[in-house]
């Protein structure tokens, strides 16, 4: 998928424009935020499991290439295959060379953020094989036509009344004619022309939250039973997988299970956390009948032992998208690429390059708010911070910030000027306010007085009234 | 492929240097080398930790969290007729698709002639199926259930209704303690997979938020999801 990634200021205007997209991301912190600090506080374990889950990763960062050949072993043992791909172009003409092993025409889909970075639906289509979205936030982004625009709620920049335009659209050819407004209508018109599709379909495909190295199994987790149903109803089924998501055992996997559902959705537990392991045993009564797991590395293997392999502990629960003071005002889109938010703005350098996504690094306030809720602990703002140091060492981004921080630079190098000048500066900013305290505009501050007033200086600098309060101290104890 | 395997791999152990390897099988052998949670890595929630009549209100509870819903019966013989009552209190038909699982086959369901039931993997047309458990999790009301030979999958998640019978012997406190009994199986049974095809933990009835953030029951899975827990008379 072409990345817009590079008119991330463009685009982020346009979200903040965006008026239905601003009615539909209101209120995230209710259920959400929230939700997540009501179940937490449920479990006194939680920050214990928190270091648990970062010792787990890490030591299977350490081990990886041992630890994936075991997964593969295991997958094997159980009967399923392992495809190993580099580049999303490969795994997509992996994919169609299993559909075509069984002649599939349709192929159902779990919810699967790898499934998104191959762009699989458009070259499935391309090549007369019908992919269906199952999740109902997916879904509803298919018939739109768009891309998720958060990692676990595909669909939470839709308002109700875009889904009803939608179903109403796109379901007159299955003689749905009326248009539904009701939530719990709209859930049933779904669940009704999806559930014959499950049933058809010739191969699922799913995603995979990990991968046990000790049993060679994949795991899904949903609310909604979709990648169940995917799964367990097609002749193939499908596991697309990246290679950091090995867990070492099924305890390693319940600990970081924990603390993804309640991160994620602030459940105490999802609704359906499901195992695969292989195909259908011969004595079994349903299931498919073969199992390949699909690995694709796309730039992650070299992000190993180096300034970001900490990004490569995420297990895609989503918080720091939530908390973000960022994503909840533009949304996901404005992103450009396949994973928006904080942990997007992090792995996205390193997948499709720095070049094209030099601004995403800047997408942050530096809160801090995504490393406090990180399951996994992720130093997020440390590694925003050295995408702009590499941005700016590699002299990507505007001449106009280039110069900024250069001058900027020049100064802060030479605390008497420095302070020089932003004496100077703050009485010139004083005058220009007319004694009113605020600017409607300055000069280089555009950006800010664009859309607020900028407090205009009403003193002396910090410095010059710290060392004024110490001679005072000074002479007053003499 | 297996060009491409080799590229993976061989990228990754350099970035992990090449002294790694012999270090990291170790590595990956110690941890992997005693099955089951280790204190430091793996907390294990004090409140599951319980036995006895606690960890069945404890287990009733969470269900209730989870949005399903929950009937007590004193013994087997006492079950054939929760579930019709249930059923015929929701308006629900008397019939129902139950797993082949012996372990079903000392409740006497003959007993209760009003209630027909086939026993085989879930069609599209069943509106309720019912199902025995591997075992249920007491910390957040979750039910493990092992596909095999008697315990199709489809069952946990095609009919709208989904009525669980679990034994207050199958009731444990945590994940960690499933799957030792799960590991435990496979010891019995000798050789063989360790993990059936699926493990499915259920947590509640199917529900999705994904329109206008309102969470609603019933997306793709079952709408309700009843237990019947029976007391078999054996310890928890």
């Amino acid at each position: 998928m072409k990345p817009e990634t590079r008119t991330f200021k463009e685009n982020a205007r346009k979200a903040l424009a965006d008026t239905d997209l601003q009615s539909a991301l209101k209120g995230m912190e209710g259920g959400f935020v929230m939700g997540r600090l009501a179940t937490i506080d449920k479990l006194p374990e939680f920050n214990d499991m928190r270091d648990g889950a970062v010792r787990i990763k890490n030591h299977v960062l350490e081990n990886l290439d041992v630890y994936l050949e075991t997964f593969e072993a295991n997958v094997i043992k159980n009967g399923g295959e392992v495809h190993w791909c580099q580049s999303p172009e490969q795994a997509r003409q992996k994919v169609l060379e299993l559909c075509r092993s069984i002649d599939a025409k349709t192929v159902t889909k779990g919810k699967s953020m790898i499934g998104e970075e191959m762009d699989l639906n458009h070259f499935l289509e391309d090549h007369s094989v019908e992919p269906i979205e199952t999740d109902l936030g997916e879904y509803i982004i298919q018939l739109a036509d768009e891309r998720p625009s958060h990692i676990i709620a595909p669909a939470i920049h839709k308002t109700k009344a875009q889904v009803s335009d939608l179903f109403h659209e796109h379901h007159k050819k299955y003689g749905k004619t009326k248009r539904l407004e009701d939530p719990r209508e709209l859930l049933e018109e779904a669940r009704e022309i999806l559930r014959p599709k499950y049933v058809k379909a010739d191969v699922g495909i799913t995603g995979a939250n990990f991968m046990i190295a000790e049993t060679g199994s994949t795991v899904i987790v949903t609310n909604e039973g979709n990648g169940d149903l995917t799964q367990t109803l097609a002749k193939m089924h499908i596991v697309l997988a990246t290679p950091e998501k090995i867990a070492p055992t099924l305890e390693d996997a319940s600990t970081m299970l924990r603390i993804l559902a309640r991160s994620a959705t602030g459940q105490e537990y999802s609704v359906y956390t499901t195992f695969s392991s292989g195909a259908r045993r011969p004595e079994d009564l349903d299931g498919p009948s073969s199992y390949h797991v699909i690995i694709l590395d796309n730039g992650r293997s070299n992000m190993v032992g180096g300034d970001f392999e900490e990004m490569l502990r995420c297990i895609k629960c989503g918080a720091c998208l939530m908390h973000c003071p960022v994503w909840t005002n533009i949304g996901g889109h404005a992103y450009g690429w396949v994973y928006p938010g904080p942990m997007g703005s992090v792995l996205t350098p390193n997948l499709i390059g720095l070049e094209d996504a030099c601004h995403l690094p800047n997408a942050s306030t530096f809160c801090g708010r995504c490393q406090e809720v990180c399951p996994e602990r992720i130093p997020l703002p440390r590694m925003l911070r050295k995408h702009r140091e590499n941005a700016y060492s590699a002299k990507m981004g505007s001449p106009v910030e280039r110069t900024g921080l250069a001058v900027w630079s020049f100064f802060v190098r030479r605390p008497k000027l420095y302070r020089l000048a932003t004496g100077l500066a703050m009485k010139a900013l004083k005058m220009l306010s007319g004694g009113k305290g605020k600017l409607r505009s300055a000069p280089l501050a555009k950006g800010w007085t664009g859309a607020r007033d900028l407090p205009a200086p009403e003193g002396k600098t910090f410095m010059a009234q710290y060392r004024e309060q110490a001679r005072r101290r000074a002479g007053g104890r003499s | 492929m297996s060009g491409e395997r080799e590229q993976i791999l061989g990228r990754i152990r350099g970035k992990l240097g090449k002294d790694n390897r012999a270090k990291s099988e170790k590595a990956v052998a110690d941890w992997m080398a005693e099955p089951g949670a280790k204190p430091e890595i793996n907390p294990i929630p004090a409140r599951g930790q319980l036995l006895g009549q606690p960890l069945v209100d404890l287990m009733q509870e969470m269900l209730l969290v989870a949005a399903a819903t929950v009937d007590v019966v004193d013994d087997l013989k006492d079950v054939p007729a929760a579930v019709s009552g249930w059923l015929a209190e929701h308006n629900l038909p008397a019939e129902a698709v139950m797993s082949p699982d012996p372990r079903l086959d000392d409740i006497p369901w003959d007993e209760q002639s009003m209630l027909t039931l086939r026993r085989d993997r879930a069609q599209t047309t069943d509106a309720v199926s019912i199902t025995s458990v591997f075992s249920a999790i007491a910390e957040t009301g979750t039910l493990m259930l092992a596909s095999g030979a008697d315990t199709p999958t489809t069952l946990n998640f095609l009919p709208d209704t989904h009525i669980a019978i679990v034994r207050k012997s199958e009731i444990v406190g945590t994940y960690e303690e499933a799957w030792a009994e799960l590991r435990q199986r496979q010891q019995k049974e000798g050789d063989g997979n360790f993990m059936p095809r699926n493990v499915n933990l259920v947590t509640g009835p199917s529900r999705s938020g994904d329109i206008d953030k309102t969470l609603f029951m019933g997306a793709h899975g079952p709408r309700q999801l009843h237990i019947v827990i029976v007391d078999d008379g054996e310890k928890t």
